[in-house]
């Protein structure tokens, strides 16, 4: 084995330096992305549970509020980010509780990767089920209350809050995941701390609905780049000593 | 290759290890044994790198824990009584995805190789949810030394097999032994231990309590001399 492991070193074959360098960093990410999209793809169970919470959760706004067509629209933003925060924390759920039941995020761990290309590999994967939901769930909306969501303007909020949501959640879902409570932690631990992105968010989606201008809307914007920026720097800080023992 | 000098882990107040001294040279096979809650899982855990030292020194392959992490990960392997696998990949895809995190270049020909010597190379495009707790275990040990570690750990690899399935792991851990490999074993299983190991270490109340040479064994029995270790 000595002999096989050096000639393999020399040849590069084996890279021990691997969680080391950029390119090493990068390929984890990708690697933990692409096993993420193709098992999900697989079975539909992380997806398809959040996208029919999503729309039980439209249907019951819809028929529980019956709303005048105006009053409808000076509500949207607030039922679709409800919908998003409560499928969200569903898909992260399941999400880190399919790396934990079968000791994945021990193998991930195990890995000679930085421990934030883990992190990241998870976020990006996270953030690609909630966008997937979202995309699904705007149409839908759509056609129910009788708006037009597809407008650039709220789709990139759409994608900042998102974003600022799945960062914090992931971080959230690694450490509440590791207690015996995970599925009553996960929304205790992560509302209080996103509530300022989802305020935010609401603000911005509201603002774009009633065509307010871009200097009315220009606050709760840069608002959520600032949360994202925050919470990627302080999940990306935080992530090794989260998941070490 | 492993030295473990005054090891101690604490959770909270509950100490585990307590001042351990442990020493393994290169391509010897020790079994670690000892009753439930002696520290066995905790101080494999601290080898692999996933749990981190309250006090003491550990040096794997050269490298420092926990400071030169990656370094060790590297050149370890793991395999404990979960399977660490995606039951909706494939097993070809359950390597795949560890050749990528672990800079595997060549990668398909080391699958196939790996695949190969676990038995599974039939069932490749299988997904591991649909294979029986001993082909997974099996896969498990080929996820461990995929990238041909210098150290293998198990902890209790038997856990959850049949006579059947045990019997089949055998074999995969005397190839993993006989290709030089550095292997530390915990067990329950002195029977399979003793087949085994070429040392066997007595963990009991956090601290080696005893440790003998397969020669030395042999002269009293295994049983016997695991009882004694704890009784002391």
């Amino acid at each position: 084995m000595d002999d096989r492991r050096r000639a393999a070193d020399q040849s590069g074959q084996w890279s021990n330096d691997h969680g080391q360098n950029a390119g090493g960093f990068f390929k984890a990410i990708g690697a933990i992305v692409w096993k993420d999209l193709r098992a999900e793809f697989r079975s539909w169970e992380l997806i398809s549970a959040m996208l029919v919470f999503s729309l039980l959760v439209i249907l019951i706004f819809n028929f529980a509020l019956e709303l005048d067509i105006k009053t409808r629209q000076s509500v949207t933003a607030g039922v679709l980010w409800a919908t998003f925060a409560f499928a969200g924390t569903l898909g992260l759920n399941r999400s880190m509780a399919l790396e934990k039941d079968r000791g994945c995020l021990d193998g991930l761990l195990l890995a000679p990767v930085d421990r934030s290309a883990i992190y990241f590999g998870k976020f990006f994967s996270n953030l690609a089920f909630m966008l997937i939901v979202e995309a699904i769930v705007l149409p839908v909306y759509s056609v129910l209350y009788n708006t037009n969501l597809f407008q650039p303007g709220l789709l990139l909020v759409i994608l900042l809050g998102s974003v600022g949501y799945t960062s914090i959640g992931t971080l959230l879902a690694t450490m509440s995941v590791q207690t015996r409570a995970r599925d009553i932690l996960l929304p205790i631990l992560l509302f209080p701390v996103v509530f300022a992105v989802l305020l935010a968010a609401v603000r911005a989606s509201g603002g774009i609905l009633d065509n307010l201008t871009i200097a009315d809307i220009a606050f709760p914007i840069n608002l959520l780049i600032t949360y994202d920026v925050i919470f990627i720097a302080a999940s990306f800080m935080l992530f090794d000593s989260i998941v070490e023992e | 290759m492993i030295t473990v000098n005054k090891l101690v882990k604490r959770f909270g107040l509950k100490t585990v290890l307590r001042g351990m001294d442990f020493a393994v040279q290169p391509g010897e096979f020790v079994a670690l044994l000892g009753p439930n809650g002696a520290g066995k899982t905790t101080f494999l855990r601290i080898l692999a790198s996933l749990s981190r030292p309250t006090l003491g020194e550990v040096n794997i392959a050269g490298f420092k824990l926990p400071g030169e992490a990656s370094q060790v990960r590297a050149r370890l392997g793991v395999v404990s009584h979960l399977p660490l696998l995606y039951g909706d990949l494939t097993a070809e895809e359950n390597l795949r995805f560890y050749a990528r995190m672990y800079g595997i270049a060549n990668s398909q020909e080391r699958i196939t190789e790996v695949l190969e010597m676990v038995g599974l190379e039939n069932r490749r495009r299988d997904l591991v949810r649909a294979y029986s707790r001993g082909m997974q275990q099996r896969l498990a040990i080929g996820r461990a030394v995929l990238h041909d570690p210098e150290i293998v750990l198990f902890d209790e690899p038997y856990t959850g097999l049949d006579q059947d399935a045990s019997s089949m792991l055998d074999v995969v851990l005397k190839t993993v032994a006989a290709q030089g490999r550095t292997v530390v074993m915990t067990s329950h299983d002195l029977a399979r231990a003793e087949e085994l190991a070429t040392r066997f270490d007595i963990l009991s109340r956090g601290v080696i309590a005893a440790s003998a040479t397969r020669r030395q064994v042999k002269k009293t029995n295994l049983l016997e001399f695991y009882k004694q270790a704890l009784a002391g």
